[in-house]
């Protein structure tokens, strides 16, 4: 038996050691250097212990405007890319002619290059010198004046982000979503309509209640994966994100490393810490929410 | 609710172009009277389950029609024919308890048939005792055995009060005790609700036990309908007289010559009415009698004891099949180490089928 115990050890121990090398080891290391003021990594010193980096990254206008884009980022992304894949699998669903075709069409987005997709949208939404960018050319045609949705008003990139960000995610959602449709048994929905119940009945008390283990697991990886949004914003509004006002938490954690000032691991930490707090207490809400609402 | 089938065809277009298609359904005509249980028999593939399909609604028949007592449900959808449905699986929704699975299709009553929660509550509770399981009610479908999933299934399909109640492989989930105490059951409910009732199965002692009538399918062709004593003492054909019984009928390769009925030499029977012509001959187990003088002789294998009665296993070189079983009473004693075994035959447990169509050839017995 304990040659048994220590043999299983010892076939774990490969993955141990890079889990605790590059994961564990630096989650405590961040941690620990959130609360060192001033640490300075070439030299390895800082001045003293306490909470002052997380008071001056809480008192920071340029965390602030992350956190704030963050939210809304997260607020607006996840209930509606999860509703619209819902909605797109449903009708893939239904259909039997070129069923096949459109759901490679809908899996396209998931293999494009992030920068690719970057480019698509500067074309549909970018205002330049010498054009107005796809989308303001049809605001025009209907008798709008165009937008600067790239460094114009704020709404006007949150909206390019969200859309942005919806777009990417989609694909992934759709895919989990119509093979969480097709498994459902179809002799529920013939019990149901011998039943005589209503599209919408079959809907809301069989359909969604078969598949809610599906959609809680992309509404929670959606959240996680919203609030480590960076990159989408990157490929939209270029490396200095604060100037833009469009800084993501990632973003600012980034910037506080390595951005124009860079340098201040202190602060990086904290906020990464920070961030990774409000990950965790939402994570935790959802599974709560999940256990009263999912029914196996 | 006296069923009608007129003319009732059903065919599945093949996808591949150089298949002929698929005859489901071919030509149903008849009538279940009101108040029966019909059991729907044949072998896995015969089209029993889309016969009750179409019955329901689900399924759209290519030609023909479909009548409730005088009501013409071919063109209604399922909810409009008051059909109770049983899956094969039962398909209960999982996330709701036996109560709300009951309630289910009264919710989806609407504008004045909409009932109230008092009036929900008390059908569930009516039919739940019928199927016996009010102590259930808050379970669900996980926390239940399924014999026990199998009696809410029942429940959801009568709580409506159909006109029709169509069960699908009703028994084939359950274990041998249970599946013997649940067909009983199903007699009892079907016997207190005086719902016309057509369960479908593949097990011929199944529909043999319960049923009124039996419909005898293959490959989506309607071989016989009766009760299932008389199915079973007169076949129409071969595939019937295979079917039915066990342990199953003995089929010998034989022939017919100067009004006499011969298995490889021997001539076994004297008979009028019939050409001299090859035919096969079919034995009940209960048809053989064991006689000294008998003049089937067979060679002895086995003597199996169950002590109710006694099943000799024995061979003949014309039997088309592994081993001969005939049952006897327990009364006579056959020793076990004796070479061979004579028998005569009982002249109503004989049938002779035609070798060209295996069609059933009648004859009359010699004084």
């Amino acid at each position: 038996m304990v040659s048994r115990k220590y043999k299983g050890w010892l076939y774990l121990i490969p993955a141990l050691i890079f889990i605790i090398l590059f994961l564990i080891y630096p989650l405590i290391d961040v941690f620990v250097y959130s609360f060192e003021e001033g640490y300075n990594s070439a030299s390895q010193t800082y001045f003293g212990v306490g909470w002052y980096n997380y008071s001056y990254v809480l008192h920071d206008p340029y965390f602030l405007q992350a956190v704030r884009n963050t939210f809304i980022l997260v607020a607006i992304t996840v209930p509606l890319s999860t509703g619209f894949a819902l909605l797109i699998s449903l009708c893939l669903n239904s259909i039997t002619k070129l069923k096949e075709w459109f759901q490679t069409i809908y899996f396209l987005p998931y293999v494009t290059n992030t920068l690719a997709v970057g480019l698509v949208f500067m074309v549909l939404f970018k205002k330049t010198a010498y054009s107005e960018g796809l989308i303001n050319l049809l605001l025009n045609a209907v008798g709008l004046s165009s937008v600067d949705f790239i460094s114009g008003p704020y709404w006007a990139k949150m909206l390019v982000l969200c859309v942005y960000t919806i777009w990417v995610v989609l694909p992934f959602k759709v895919l989990i979503l119509t093979s969480a449709l097709a498994s459902v048994n179809q002799d529920y929905y013939n019990a149901a309509k011998v039943d005589g119940t209503s599209p919408w009945r079959i809907f809301t008390r069989i359909t969604l209640p078969m598949i809610s283990p599906m959609i809680f697991y992309l509404v929670i990886t959606g959240f996680i994966g919203a609030f480590k949004a960076y990159s989408d914003a990157v490929a939209l509004f270029g490396v200095d994100l604060n100037a833009a006002g469009m800084n993501t938490i990632v973003g600012y954690v980034y910037d506080m490393l390595y951005g124009n000032g860079g340098g201040y691991p202190s602060y990086a930490s904290a906020a990464a810490i920070i961030l990774f707090a409000i990950v965790l207490s939402i994570t935790c809400i959802n599974l709560l929410v999940s256990k009263k609402h999912v029914h196996y | 609710m006296k069923i009608i089938l007129k003319h009732l065809t059903k065919i599945f277009p093949n996808r591949t172009k150089n298949k002929p298609d698929v005859i489901a359904v071919n030509d149903f005509d008849f009538e279940i009277p009101d108040g029966q249980l019909v059991g729907l028999l044949g072998p896995s593939g015969c089209g029993k389950s889309t016969l009750l399909n179409l019955i329901s609604g689900l399924l759209e028949p290519t030609t023909g029609q479909i009548y409730f007592g005088d009501d013409d449900v071919t063109k209604l959808s399922p909810e409009n024919r008051g059909v109770g449905m049983v899956f094969q699986n039962y398909a209960l929704y999982p996330h709701l308890t036996a109560r709300q699975n009951i309630v289910f299709p009264l919710e989806n009553l609407k504008g004045k048939d909409k009932l109230t929660k008092e009036q929900l509550n008390e059908k569930a509770e009516e039919a739940a005792r019928l199927v016996q399981i009010e102590n259930l009610l808050e379970r669900k479908p996980s926390e239940m055995s399924g014999g026990q999933q199998q009696r809410v299934a029942i429940a959801r399909a009568i709580v409506k009060k159909p006109r029709v109640l169509l069960l699908d492989e009703p028994l084939s989930n359950l274990d041998a005790r249970l599946r013997l105490q649940t067909r009983e059951e199903i007699r009892r409910i079907q016997r207190e609700t005086a719902i016309t009732t057509i369960f479908v199965t593949h097990d011929q002692e199944e529909a043999m036990s319960i049923s009124d009538f039996i419909i005898v399918m293959k490959d989506g062709i309607i071989n016989q309908i009766g009760k299932p004593q008389d199915i079973y003492d007169d076949p129409v054909n071969l595939f019937v007289a295979k079917f039915l019984g066990t342990p199953q009928i003995n089929v010998f390769a034989g022939e017919v010559k100067n009004g006499k009925i011969y298995i490889g030499e021997q001539a076994v029977m004297k008979i009028k009415g019939v050409e001299d012509q090859k035919v096969h001959i079919a034995i009940r187990p209960e048809g053989f009698i064991p006689e000294a003088r008998g003049p089937l002789t067979c060679q002895l294998q086995a003597v199996e004891v169950t002590g109710r009665d006694t099943s000799i296993v024995s061979t003949n070189p014309a039997f088309d099949g592994a081993a001969i079983r005939s049952i006897i009473s327990s009364d006579i004693k056959i020793p076990a180490d004796q070479k061979e075994v004579h028998f005569s035959i009982k002249p109503h447990k004989i049938h002779l089928f035609s070798v060209a169509d295996e069609k059933r050839i009648y004859f009359e017995t010699e004084g």
